[in-house]
């Protein structure tokens, strides 16, 4: 193997035939093999660690949440159909029915993770083959190198996507994020937004049928009569804490992740397992994970004591917002984007904590949007460089005191 | 009070002048190279905002509405002045940035070197004009106009720092040659708009 990339490689370099296709070749070259270079100066400055090994650590933190994306996405399907859904008029049933799996059991795990996995692979297959191209593209055009920041945006997509997404959407949205919200700022390292929200940000405003609402969470049809679809954070803006206490999901449920949701968002105990594989290996901020929970823990006291008759998420617990929605997800792999969050210490403590008090804010206060945490991230994506700027004149001020004393 | 502070949660966030409203663009792409730039229009933004909305709204209510006239003797009951409208607010802005500018010109000459033609330019600033005829329209009373004039200053505000800290960071950037400059903070502008959608549909 290292063999035939050296021989392939003369081709490549400077001169060869195939010299504007450098970095595709460097590319597979690097993703086989541990390159004999690190990552120098831009992207990373204020770290010495190299961006190969920040991007397979968090796209390995990712795993479990990938894992419980198929699993979740099949029993879901599975749970809807006996309870009376019927199943999709899609290929994936005539897959299932093909092999035999056509009783589509909720019990037969193996059923289930092979059922959420026609639906997840698929989705995942697009976003690499499309954003990928994309990124070969700028790569190839502007003689930079393709790096690893793609595979965990191409990760973090489909996992906050709806299992009933369409492909051409899926295809849409990464190119968006790739494109507009990564590259045409230089590449990984230099964007502003964080591109995975950017892309689902980009299909949530542009074809909002398909990604909110409830049909298009359990991938199954469940416009028949006795089936729900709903997400449960939209069940509890509609009837509030009574509604998750007599529902028929516990808390245990939520939190393990076997609730409806976007595909790999419903597991907090996934997020969990991620969000500590990223603080021992020093990837992931622990400190605006932090702050960020103490943010929402704050606004939900608040918002639990204040009250409300007419808005039924005011009353709903603390412990519950953080089962339900994309709340984990958004918080350990989206707000700790290392390139789109508060650079400063300082800042990162801000930046958190804004963070958890708006994603709150808007799920509760703003009947548009079920959601909030996306949307706090992407707002607060936009004032990390001020928190920034201010943390810094703070420091310099500090200093000057203190020499001038 | 709670209408207050609702009108002004509004005026700052859900209704932001240049992220919602898209008004104000041209200083707005002008004058966000470098923070304390912005920090300083802000600051002027604000300032004629909130001074400007309430002084055209007594302008409004006792000069020009329809039958505004009555105060001084029931004979002027019968006119409607409110053609002059736009006249007078461009009138009562023009007189309270020509003050602005004196004072930071007086006090701040690094800010008004920096802020250049923009700073006079204020007065003709959409967001501003925007503001006083949206109070119009909306029917604000004194008390609300003065809410309003200072929310929608510091929305703008806020936006218009947000932009300058990016394009500070995005010294750092590696923009493609053809959107470097006015292109890119075009894009940039939309991308902030995104993040704003997340307060749009907000009943208060």
């Amino acid at each position: 193997m290292r063999a035939f990339l050296d021989s392939i490689g003369k081709k490549f370099e400077a001169g060869g035939p195939f010299e504007k296709l450098y970095p595709l070749y460097e590319a597979a070259d690097t993703f086989l093999y541990t390159p004999g270079t690190v990552t120098r100066g831009a992207a990373h400055v204020r770290d010495g660690l190299d961006l190969k090994r920040v991007m397979f650590t968090v796209a390995f933190a990712l795993l479990p949440c990938a894992f419980m994306a198929m699993y979740n996405t099949g029993y879901q399907a599975h749970l809807a159909i006996a309870g009376g859904a019927l199943p999709l008029d899609a290929w994936q049933t005539g897959a299932m029915q093909a092999l035999g799996l056509g009783a589509f059991d909720p019990n037969d795990p193996l059923a289930c993770m092979l059922h959420g996995a026609l639906y997840y692979l698929p989705v995942l297959l697009v976003t690499f083959a499309v954003g990928g191209n994309c990124e070969a593209l700028f790569a190839v055009v502007r003689k930079h190198e393709i790096n690893e920041g793609f595979l965990v945006t191409g990760m973090l997509f489909p996992l906050v996507l709806p299992p009933t997404i369409p492909l051409w959407q899926a295809a849409l949205g990464i190119a968006f994020g790739v494109i507009i919200g990564k590259e045409i700022f230089g590449g990984t390292g230099m964007n502003i937004l964080n591109p995975a929200l950017t892309s689902r940000a980009f299909l949530f405003f542009g074809y909002p049928a398909y990604i909110s609402g409830d049909r298009v969470w359990v991938a199954a049809d469940t416009s028949v009569d006795g089936a729900s679809g709903a997400t449960w954070l939209a069940n509890a803006a509609v009837s509030g804490p009574e509604a998750l206490a007599s529902a028929a999901i516990t808390w245990r449920d939520a939190f393990l992740g076997f609730i409806p949701g976007s595909m790999g968002e419903t597991s907090t105990l996934a997020c969990l397992i991620g969000a500590a594989v990223l603080i021992v290996s020093g990837i992931g901020s622990w400190r605006i994970m932090l702050s960020a929970a103490a943010g929402s823990f704050l606004m939900v006291q608040v918002l639990n004591a204040a009250g409300s008759t007419t808005n039924p998420l005011m009353n709903v617990p603390f412990e519950w917002h953080v089962v339900l929605g994309g709340w984990a997800f958004g918080l350990v792999f989206m707000a700790t984007d290392p390139v789109t969050a508060a650079h400063t210490d300082t800042g990162r403590y801000i930046y958190g904590f804004s963070i958890g008090v708006l994603a709150i804010l808007i799920r509760v206060i703003n009947p548009a949007y079920p959601e909030g945490m996306m949307l706090a991230i992407l707002f607060m994506n936009l004032f990390a460089a001020f928190i920034d700027h201010l943390v810094v004149r703070a420091n310099i001020k500090r200093r000057k005191a203190r020499y001038a004393a | 009070m709670e209408q207050y502070l609702n009108l002004a949660v509004r005026a700052v966030f859900v209704e932001n002048m240049a992220l919602a409203l898209f008004l104000g663009m041209c200083s707005f792409l002008a004058c966000s190279k470098k923070v304390a730039t912005g920090i300083g229009l802000g600051a002027a933004v604000v300032f004629v905002q909130s001074v400007t909305v309430p002084m055209n709204n007594l302008i409004h209510h006792y000069l020009l509405n329809d039958g505004a006239l009555a105060w001084i003797s029931p004979e002027l009951a019968q006119y409607d002045l409110s053609f002059l409208g736009f006249l007078c607010y461009i009138g009562t802005i023009a007189a309270m940035v020509q003050i602005v500018e004196m004072t930071l010109d007086r006090y701040f000459p690094a800010l008004y070197a920096a802020l250049g033609v923009f700073l006079p330019l204020i007065a003709v600033n959409c967001a501003i004009l925007g503001g006083s005829l949206l109070m119009v329209q909306r029917d604000y009373t004194l008390a609300e106009s003065a809410v309003f004039g200072f929310g929608s200053g510091v929305g703008w505000a806020l936006a218009v720092i947000a932009l300058a800290s990016i394009r500070e960071r995005m010294r750092y950037s590696n923009v493609p040659q053809g959107l470097r400059g006015l292109g890119m903070t075009f894009i940039l502008t939309g991308l902030m708009a995104i993040g704003f959608m997340a307060f749009g549909g907000i009943q208060l």
